[in-house]
């Protein structure tokens, strides 16, 4: 049996370089995503350690490139592709029940693009990097001399293409390749999530297309959209920049809620709690999500009366996300929790971590409270929990939940715990000093400070080299226990979503025969101490 | 997850759907242009919203009265939605098998589009040379802007429906090719609507206000 599904022997180039296989492509965004995470990681690094002196290590001009270059990797580079091109690419047809993704080849098309996108931010460290943070705001970007801001819009146009035809395969995958008997409302939320999120890519990443082509026509073309000097408006620039960024976030943070979902009801032992109330809040948040945009904004010259209804709006969308959390901790509750490693970055870690962003997220809402905060570490402390211990806490829970089913092996686990520990201590120590330094009046981007800044800063950097070395262990460990972890079954952690009732890794179509689906994924599980195999009532013996 | 394990049957009842959807595959194609097409409806969204921000903002430079020709941006309306009848004619064709009044169709469509774009690109031309630039001011970077990206469009699905024409006249009418003509017309009558809103929203406020 075995060796008749065996995929023959193929090259490396038909194995991979030419596949439209939704699992191979899934990984090498995966593994492509990983490189770029160690590499925006290095460029953190970098800007923590300018910051070790209150005068700044390193120039001025170095330090903006290496913060630009740091959030551009992070997100456009590590956090949308592995959670979107990733996981989403590797489980979705799995979740549904089908052989492959709608249309395979544009799939391969959107990783290769995702893959050029990313060699011209790499270029862009040869030729000159972008200067002018992720927002890249006119009139600065407009200005800013050198190839730098010219590579990150290619860079940017290039991900933005791949996230739409990404987006368009998800949504017609989830709406038409799903097996019989799979409802949406049997569906696994992190299905459910990910066709959110991509609805979400869909009609957000035009906006960003907009403003960052007008932006490079003002560049090199002479037209004055951000001019003011000739009646542009760089306000113009914010609020397209802003309609796709802050959607942006919860993109981020979706497919990691899905994956959160996933996790915590296996290792809790227990059906998930609202299923119904969970994958809801996700269509809420991706609705609501496109009407907080101008909260960036409170203190660039906007009038108040437009402000108020965008507080409003944002701190609403803090009730779907606390229907998200109180769902958990529900499942949680009473269960027999197993605390293995991925459902430690997902209680402890994530949970832990995100709360503590979400709070700050609906301070940080309230227009009084920006005038005062906005543009100081405040900022930087919010958007590093949500992100941070928010969406990367997410895709550790997801590796370190799916790693034997992708390859068929189990990495080390007291590594695994050993990297836990790291992330969650670093994330605590890096960025929970931040709160002080905002509230005390630190602004953000800033290459040099008032030296009463010092203390809280030295201790930032050294949670971030905690963080640099968790990394390092995570990154280390899964990829030496893909070639040499202990060989393990097929469904390792009882888990009871499809792809765990096939072989680790999958065959190549997934499934012998599509599966006939007759409930959603969180049944409840046997009683810990009942026997597991019942003998069958005793029938009468043939005479 | 419950599951049972069977081979299922693909379903029957195709022949009551119009050609181009009774291939699944085809019609999971057309489902996902579609999507496409929501999403060049946002881009061209922030394009308008862009435009009405510095409809204004001249700079003492010409205003959209100046500029704004009423008989040329009659015409090119004019001769887009008829381009669009013609296309509709084209799928009819399709769909009747007339191989022959498909092509027919498909000509006639290329050749109204092209003289559309023709009209714009002399519209544009006259803007420039009397310094109407699209350097002179924000109002004018927003103007070429939005209604350029819309003459690149349409002049990309000139392109497109030529291919095909070719493709129809070579491999005549199948499952494949009948969703292609259906697609392109798609993306025609979208361009179509755009154009309603640029003429109402652009040039008929831009004379009247």
């Amino acid at each position: 049996m075995e060796a008749a599904l065996k995929p023959p022997r193929r090259s490396f180039v038909r194995e991979w370089i030419l596949t439209v296989d939704h699992k191979k492509i899934g990984i090498m965004y995966g593994v492509t995503a990983l490189f770029f995470f160690l590499l925006g990681g290095l460029f953190a690094l970098l800007v923590r350690t300018d910051l070790l002196s209150y005068k700044g290590l390193f120039t001025a001009q170095s330090y903006n490139e290496f913060f630009t270059m740091h959030a551009t990797i992070m997100i456009f580079a590590v956090i949308i592709p592995l959670l979107t091109g990733a996981f989403g690419n590797y489980l979705v047809p799995l979740h549904i029940g089908a052989r492959d993704m709608a249309f395979p080849r544009m799939n391969a098309l959107s990783y290769w693009l995702y893959l050029v996108s990313g060699i011209i931010l790499l270029l862009s460290m040869v030729f000159g990097m972008p200067d002018a943070g992720w927002t890249s705001y006119p009139p600065y970007s407009v200005q800013s001399h050198g190839p730098g801001i010219d590579l990150w819009v290619m860079a940017i146009h290039l991900s933005g293409l791949s996230s739409i035809l990404g987006a368009i395969n998800f949504i017609v995958t989830i709406h038409k390749m799903r097996a019989p008997g799979m409802t949406y409302t049997r569906m696994s939320l992190f299905t459910w999530s990910m066709l959110v999120t991509a609805y979400m890519q869909l009609f957000g990443t035009p906006a960003l297309a907009g403003a960052i082509t007008t932006l490079i026509s003002d560049r090199h073309f002479g037209t004055v959209f951000y001019n003011s000097a000739q009646g542009g408006d760089p306000m113009l620039y914010q609020h397209l920049f802003w309609f796709y960024s802050h959607p942006a976030v919860y993109i981020m943070i979706l497919p990691g809620f899905g994956i959160i979902s996933e996790v915590l009801p296996v290792f809790a032992r227990k059906p998930i709690f609202g299923y119904h109330a969970i994958a809801y809040s996700s269509v809420a948040i991706g609705f609501l999500g496109f009407f907080v945009w101008a909260h960036h904004m409170f203190v660039a010259g906007m009038a108040m009366s437009t402000g108020i209804p965008f507080m409003i709006s944002s701190m609403i969308i803090a009730v779907p996300t606390s229907v998200k959390i109180f769902n958990w901790l529900a499942t949680l509750w009473s269960g027999s929790v197993e605390y293995t490693v991925p459902m430690m970055f997902a209680s402890l870690g994530f949970i832990g971590s995100f709360i503590i962003g979400g709070f700050s997220g609906v301070i940080v809402a309230a227009v009084p409270l920006d005038m005062n905060l906005h543009d100081t570490y405040f900022i930087v402390a919010h958007i590093h929990y949500v992100l941070f211990g928010g969406s990367v806490m997410t895709i550790m829970a997801g590796l370190h939940f799916w790693f034997p089913k992708v390859t068929g092996r189990m990495y080390n686990t007291k590594l695994g715990y050993l990297s836990f520990w790291l992330y969650f201590i670093g994330t605590q120590v890096a960025f929970f000093p931040m709160h002080f330094l905002g509230l005390a009046g630190m602004p953000r981007r800033i290459a040099s400070y008032n030296p009463i800044f010092q203390f809280w800063n030295d201790v930032s950097t050294i949670g971030a080299y905690m963080l640099g070395l968790g990394t390092l262990v995570i990154v280390s460990n899964l990829l030496y226990s893909a070639k040499r972890g202990r060989k393990v079954a097929a469904n390792p952690w009882g888990a009871q979503t499809l792809e765990w009732t096939i072989s680790s890794p999958p065959p190549e179509h997934n499934f012998d025969d599509l599966p006939v689906v007759s409930s959603n994924p969180y049944q409840p599980y046997p009683e810990p101490n009942a026997n597991p195999n019942p003998t069958p009532s005793p029938t009468p013996a043939p005479v | 997850m419950a599951v049972a394990h069977t081979t299922v049957a693909p379903h029957q009842h195709v022949a009551d759907k119009p050609l181009e959807y009774q291939n699944p595959v085809q019609s999971v194609k057309i489902l996902g242009f579609w999507i496409f097409l929501a999403t060049d409806m946002l881009l061209f969204g922030c394009l308008f919203a862009t435009y009405l921000v510095l409809r204004t903002h001249t700079d003492g430079g010409p205003t959209p009265h100046d500029i704004f020709d009423v008989r040329g941006f009659t015409i090119e309306t004019f001769v887009l939605l008829t381009s669009s009848f013609t296309g509709g004619m084209s799928t009819l064709a399709m769909r009747n098998g007339n191989k022959r009044q498909l092509l027919t169709w498909l000509i006639v469509t290329i050749a109204l589009g092209l003289t559309f774009v023709g009209f714009e690109a002399s519209e544009f031309v006259s803007d420039a040379l009397r310094g109407a630039t699209m350097q002179r001011s924000a109002f004018l970077s927003a103007f070429f802007t939005l209604v350029g990206t819309h003459g690149t469009h349409v002049s990309i699905g000139i392109i497109w429906m030529i291919v095909t024409a070719i493709q129809v006249a070579k491999k005549g009418i199948n499952p494949i090719s009948a969703r292609k003509v259906f697609v392109v017309n798609l993306y025609w009558h979208f361009l179509d609507v755009v154009w309603v809103f640029i003429f109402t929203v652009v040039y008929l406020s831009g004379v009247v206000m």
